[in-house]
């Protein structure tokens, strides 16, 4: 298949037309396939050295200082075939007071056996902000195992947000770590929202240390399990300076046999900081499903839509 | 003529009877008043009504438009037109404005959503991506919710305690609802041991203990309780309604 096939492939099995992003030139864009990098379109003051390894790509993205991107940078990772591995290794730096987004698309529509592990060094800079969206998109089958790993360091005064979707597709086999530092007056928001079904697995390791002082850090995970589908959450929040406040919210919905575990850990070492947390696991809230009910709306219908309010909606707008 | 009629219903919940042989006549198009003090059984005979989970083992029967509704699941009340507003509305992280109203919708297009939040007085721009959670006031919820029963077009609407929580400009907002839902025709029952409320219905139905202890117009109802049910003097009450006495 050629590369322009490969990509129309991609984007077309993740709704998005390739063609309206490449009409927009001010829209910065990076697809890549298994182990090759398919096409970049960069703007002004981004950078990306891409290298071919065996499984997948090593890479650095780098946003230079005061640089702002406008409309977040689209991303497609994916594999066609239904086996294989990919591993991407990533290094993101936003320089002083840059500000850019990122919307990354993670596709395997045909997935039978299919290992994605990802592997990812971010550094947000001083003052500088990033808001990082991964869509997965998976098959029917769940034959994919995703592992995404991120250490990132958020330095003073710069923001962090990253938010995690797999709700289309059968999840597979989900095993995400990811681990933030806040410096002083840094903003953290990691989130993962999750919907698996028959026997998908999750495991979901979030993190924030908030070492500075007045540096921020929430923590939520939103998951829907149904069948025999089992999840794992590990939030952790740690304070560690005068003025820290953070917050863990980890909220699981089950139906059928699924299984479910939180276990938030929040660690306070300095007496004014301040950490909350809050885990809610079980069925679909009786009152919800009497409401939705009681407009006409029968069970399988309400659970659905509560599940769909649950599981949210996106940080960045697609383009 | 009668649109939902109660038949000698009874229930009772953990061993105690909750509701004594209500039977009950309400009108079409016309707002009644459901009202009593607190554990008279009026919010548990709206939940009855609607088919709530725990409150449909119940002897009696309950009619809507001549047809018996006993037995049938809460969906199946609601497609046939009846509908309840909560005491204290559910709240739903992440469903947006939008999509709550849009579920319930007869006419389900943005236009219809846009404009029966301007009938409770809510600007559209401001809230129909906002999400139906706690970053809403409980009055903000409870007029949210009445803008998804005015989207429903349902025949008849239990509104449980409308004044519940609320301040004076959103009550104001709910009354106004309330004006458009008579000139629609539909059928209205408060549920409130307010008299403000009280004072919206036409009709009115006084409950104590689970018994129907009098019924007639809402000056006669309101006057009645205002006078002896606020400043109830029985130690009581339950013992005196079950051997036939009025509360005096």
């Amino acid at each position: 298949m050629s590369n322009s096939s490969l990509i129309e492939t991609l984007y077309e099995s993740i709704g998005v037309n390739p063609h309206s992003l490449r009409q927009d030139p001010n829209i910065a864009h990076i697809e890549i396939h298994h182990n090759k990098v398919l096409g970049v379109h960069l703007v002004p003051g981004l950078e990306v050295n891409a290298r071919e390894t065996k499984n997948g790509i090593d890479a650095k993205l780098l946003v230079k200082k005061d640089t702002v991107i406008e409309k977040p940078v689209q991303m497609c990772f994916g594999m066609i075939p239904e086996t294989g591995l990919q591993e991407i290794i990533l290094d993101i730096e936003l320089e002083e007071n840059a500000r850019a987004g990122i919307f990354a698309h993670c596709t395997f529509p045909f997935a039978r056996q299919i290992r994605h592990e990802m592997d990812a060094v971010i550094k947000v800079g001083p003052g500088a902000q990033y808001a990082y969206f991964e869509r997965h998109i998976h098959g029917g089958e769940g034959g994919v195992v995703v592992v995404p790993k991120s250490r990132v360091e958020v330095c003073e005064g710069a923001r962090y947000q990253t938010d995690f979707e797999l709700i289309r597709g059968r999840v597979g086999e989900i095993q995400m770590d990811v681990e933030v530092t806040g410096m002083t007056k840094s903003v953290t928001e990691v989130t993962a929202r999750v919907s698996a079904i028959k026997d998908d697995r999750i495991s979901i390791r979030e993190t924030a240390h908030l070492v500075g002082e007045y540096a921020r850090g929430v923590l939520t995970t939103n998951i829907a399990l149904q069948d025999t589908a089992r999840a794992e959450i590990y939030n952790t929040l740690t304070a560690h300076a005068a003025y820290a406040r953070g917050h863990v919210d980890c909220k699981e919905i089950v139906k059928g046999n699924a299984v479910a575990k939180a276990v938030p850990i929040v660690e306070v070492y300095h007496p004014k900081a301040h950490v909350t947390h809050e885990a809610a696991i079980g069925s679909v809230d009786s009152k919800q499903l009497d409401t939705l009910m009681s407009r006409g709306l029968n069970e399988e219908d309400a659970t659905n839509l509560i599940i769909e309010g649950l599981l949210g909606v996106p940080l960045l707008s697609n383009g | 003529m009668t649109i939902l009629q109660l038949q000698n219903v009874s229930l009772s919940l953990g061993g105690k009877k909750i509701l004594h042989e209500l039977s009950v006549d309400f009108w079409q198009g016309h707002i009644h008043a459901l009202i009593g003090l607190n554990g008279a059984g009026k919010s548990t005979t709206a939940n009855v009504i609607m088919g709530i989970s725990g409150y449909t083992d119940f002897d009696g029967d309950i009619l809507f438009e001549g047809a018996s509704i006993k037995g049938l699941p809460v969906y199946e009340r609601a497609r046939r037109g009846i509908t309840l507003a909560w005491q204290e509305p559910a709240r739903f992280e992440g469903l947006s404005v939008r999509r709550f109203i849009q579920s319930g919708a007869k006419d389900k297009s943005e236009e219809r959503v846009r404009a029966v939040l301007e009938d409770v007085g809510l600007e559209p721009d401001e809230y129909i991506h906002r999400a139906v959670d706690k970053t809403l006031s409980g009055g903000e919820r409870k007029r949210i919710e009445l803008a998804g029963i005015l989207a429903m077009e349902p025949k008849l609407v239990l509104m449980d305690e409308p004044d519940s929580g609320i301040d004076i400009e959103a009550l104001e907002r709910i009354f106004q609802a309330l004006q458009k839902l008579r000139e629609n025709r539909v059928t209205v029952i408060l549920i409130t041991h307010s008299l403000t409320v009280l004072r919206q219905a036409e009709h009115a139905f006084l409950l104590c203990c689970g018994h129907l202890v009098d019924k007639g117009s809402t000056d006669k109802i309101a006057r009645y309780f205002e006078n002896k049910c606020i400043p109830c003097l029985h130690p009581n009450p339950e013992k005196l309604v079950a051997e036939g006495s009025r509360v005096q």
